[in-house]
């Protein structure tokens, strides 16, 4: 009869604390992985977005105007780039995502105020990500009520009505009613396939290696690219298929709308779908088994998923979480999906976001293959 | 198809890995339509020069040609009539029994690949059971499920890398009457083992370790030209002959057999001289016997080793 035993118990204990010293993967995700969502969660993720870049169109060179772009700028929300612009040189700029707003001060608003009229104010939000303007829309409707207070005083005092001065006219684009599914399911188009690309190529790969069927494969006469692609076609194909049903329940059952054209997002999705591929090879190539696998696509997934604006608004996030994110394919394919369905974008307008992409799958492939022709020699 | 004279034959391969040479100019020919038994000690290099054999490795350098064609440039032509049998079973287990059959098949792009699959199976004895999991399989049906999938391409040349270890002595009985008879329908074939007893079965036997090829020859030459003798003392009293005899000049090993002990050594003068004076004690038998395959390639093992350790001075 054996009893239980401290010894032992200990012994072990000390064994599972060496070979987890010597695996440093398992280590670093299980250090590395709360220490990322506590930085992000606690100091990060910044759930009221402010100095969005705007664009300012003023159709007047006045006291008002002036005042009025002055207000915005010290409300904090809103980071005025442009003053310059025009109005359609504005509306590129939102389609764009270079800017969340685009303020349009009309050429009669001195005019209208003198008079006694209520002037009125365009504001034009970027509504893709209600989360990310919300915020700042409720902010600037409050402000409009005392807007021009400090200018309507004095002798002007009387053209101060009882009514706020300036009326706010809000454009919701892209999303009116501010829904924030139209802003998750083209997103999560881009979260699950960077999920099921990655895993499914890493770990289909490395499970050869791992089992030995892979020396097999590669006595017969069968040629190494013959390997890699019969591997990666069920995987493309997987991909098109959640791609379709994801798109599918976008229409069905969230009632996203789709602005652009099919075909193009269909592209764009092959073109994410190879880089994803790219990236699983790689992961399977340094591998050794398909724990690590594993292991190594979730140090991939979780900060797409965290950084590339699918959890929370890019823009909310501090600068260097802004730099890892436009490294990351998802983020790119984020702006490229939504701004496809929601936005109708062109070619020409998701090139921006397009090129990272292929550059990005570039540079993923050349390490890949190199370190893939290695595993089997 | 091209004409060759010696199944496999390379000369001078070498094989490094991070700077150290797993294989160090190996020069050996295996015949056509003989039982070529490959031994050695775990991680001499057995298995890399036969990846090397079937033009999976590149070696960094050395030459040789199997069935006739070049190692280097003409690997592809080698694996279609190659079947090489991985040390560990390695088809998939999460297929059955007929897809792996099938799936290999194809991978040949064999004609008539039903009929075919079918006789394999008959011919295992495992039609009844094609559907079953491959991964369910105990280890003397999965071997030879094995060295089924791997002769379904009609291969002019088999390479096993240790096809026996951790089967049954049934089914590695069976295993090697399989072999002989592929070999007497003149298919050659190379097998890696440990194990003695199916050292003795093959027709020649390489001996590599440490990434040299010791001995080269069939069973007998090996034992004749090894210049390797040995004692067998059978008797009362032998556990401390034992002990007495090991640090002696002239014997090099000394191995027990149950009540049997084996005083080898390679220079049969220094070796009677050194049992001389326990030859006549009593109680003790002495009979001067034939070596045994085991005591020469311990003996050349231990060689091997301090040439080893020697070159690395």
């Amino acid at each position: 009869m054996t009893s239980f035993s401290l010894e032992r118990l200990f012994a072990i204990i000390r064994k599972e604390f060496i070979q987890m010293r010597r695996d440093r993967l398992t280590f670093a995700m299980m250090v590395g992985i709360p220490l990322m969502q506590l930085v992000l969660f606690g100091f990060a993720i910044n759930g009221d977005p402010k100095h969005l870049p705007t664009v300012i169109v003023t159709h007047e060179q006045s006291p008002f105007a002036r005042s009025v772009v002055q207000k915005l700028a010290n409300s904090g929300y809103f980071n005025v780039v442009s003053t310059q612009a025009g109005d359609r040189e504005a509306q590129e700029m939102l389609a764009l995502g270079q800017v969340q707003f685009a303020v349009t001060i009309p050429a009669d608003f001195s005019w209208r105020l003198l008079r006694g009229e209520r002037a009125q104010l365009l504001l034009e939000a970027d509504a893709t990500d209600p989360s990310a303007t919300g915020n700042a829309i409720a902010a600037i409707q409050q402000m409009t009520g005392s807007l021009l207070d400090h200018d309507l005083k004095g002798a002007l005092a009387w053209l101060s009505p009882a009514q706020p001065a300036v009326e706010l006219v809000i454009h919701r684009r892209y999303n009116p009613e501010g829904l924030s599914q139209y802003n998750i399911v083209p997103g999560l188009m881009g979260v699950v396939l960077t999920m099921t690309m990655i895993m499914s190529t890493a770990l289909g790969l490395t499970r050869e290696v791992e089992r030995g069927t892979m020396e097999n494969l590669l006595a017969t006469p069968v040629h190494p690219l013959e390997v890699m692609v019969g591997k990666i076609v069920p995987c493309i194909l997987v991909g098109l298929i959640s791609t379709v049903l994801i798109l599918t329940a976008a229409k069905w059952l969230f009632a996203v709308p789709f602005v652009g054209n099919v075909a193009l997002l269909i592209c764009a999705v092959l073109v994410f779908i190879a880089t994803n591929l790219v990236v699983g090879i790689t992961i399977s190539s340094v591998a050794r088994n398909q724990m690590q696998a594993l292991q190594m696509s979730f140090f991939f997934f979780l900060p797409s998923m965290l950084l590339s604006g699918f959890m929370f608004p890019f823009r909310g996030m501090p600068q260097w979480a802004q730099y890892i994110g436009e490294i990351l394919p998802l983020t790119h394919f984020m702006r490229i999906s939504r701004g496809v369905m929601l936005k109708g974008n062109n070619l020409l307008e998701i090139w921006p976001s397009l090129w990272p992409l292929l550059l990005f799958m570039t540079v993923i492939m050349a390490i890949g293959l190199k370190r893939f022709r290695r595993t089997l020699d | 198809m091209k004409p060759f004279e010696h199944a496999v034959d390379v000369t001078g391969l070498c094989k490094r890995f991070d700077g150290k040479a797993v294989v160090d100019n190996l020069t050996m020919q295996v015949r056509r339509g003989e039982v070529f038994g490959f031994l050695g000690p775990n991680g001499s290099g057995k298995t890399t020069t036969i990846r090397m054999m079937c033009g999976l490795l590149t070696p960094d350098g050395g030459a040789g040609h199997t069935l006739g064609y070049d190692i280097l440039r003409e690997s592809w032509a080698i694996k279609r009539e190659v079947g090489y049998m991985t040390q560990r079973f390695s088809l998939y287990e999460d297929l059955t029994i007929r897809e792996n059959l099938d799936f290999v098949a194809r991978i040949y792009q064999m004609d008539r690949r039903k009929n075919r699959v079918d006789a394999s199976l008959e011919q295992l004895g495992l039609a009844d059971r094609q559907n079953q999991l491959a991964g369910s399989l105990s280890g003397g049906w999965k071997q030879r499920l094995a060295l089924a999938s791997c002769m379904l391409h009609e291969p002019r040349l088999l390479l096993l890398d240790e096809p026996t270890a951790g089967v049954d002595p049934k089914a590695r009985r069976d295993f090697w009457e399989e072999i002989h008879k592929l070999a007497a329908s003149g298919i050659t074939v190379l097998v890696s083992t440990h194990y003695m007893d199916e050292a003795e079965r093959c027709h020649r036997l390489g001996y590599i370790a440490y990434g040299k090829l010791m001995a080269q020859g069939t069973p007998r030459e090996l034992v004749a030209n090894s210049g390797f003798s040995t004692w067998h003392v059978a008797g009362e009293g032998i556990n401390e002959l034992a002990e007495r005899l090991q640090d002696k000049t002239g014997v090099d090993r000394v191995t027990r057999f149950g009540h049997e002990l084996h005083v080898s050594g390679g220079d049969v003068e220094a070796l009677n001289q050194a049992i001389e004076p326990y030859l006549s004690a009593p109680g003790l038998t002495w009979e001067f016997g034939e070596p045994q395959l085991e005591d020469l390639f311990i003996h050349l093992m231990g060689k091997a080793r301090d040439n080893f350790a020697g070159g690395g001075q």
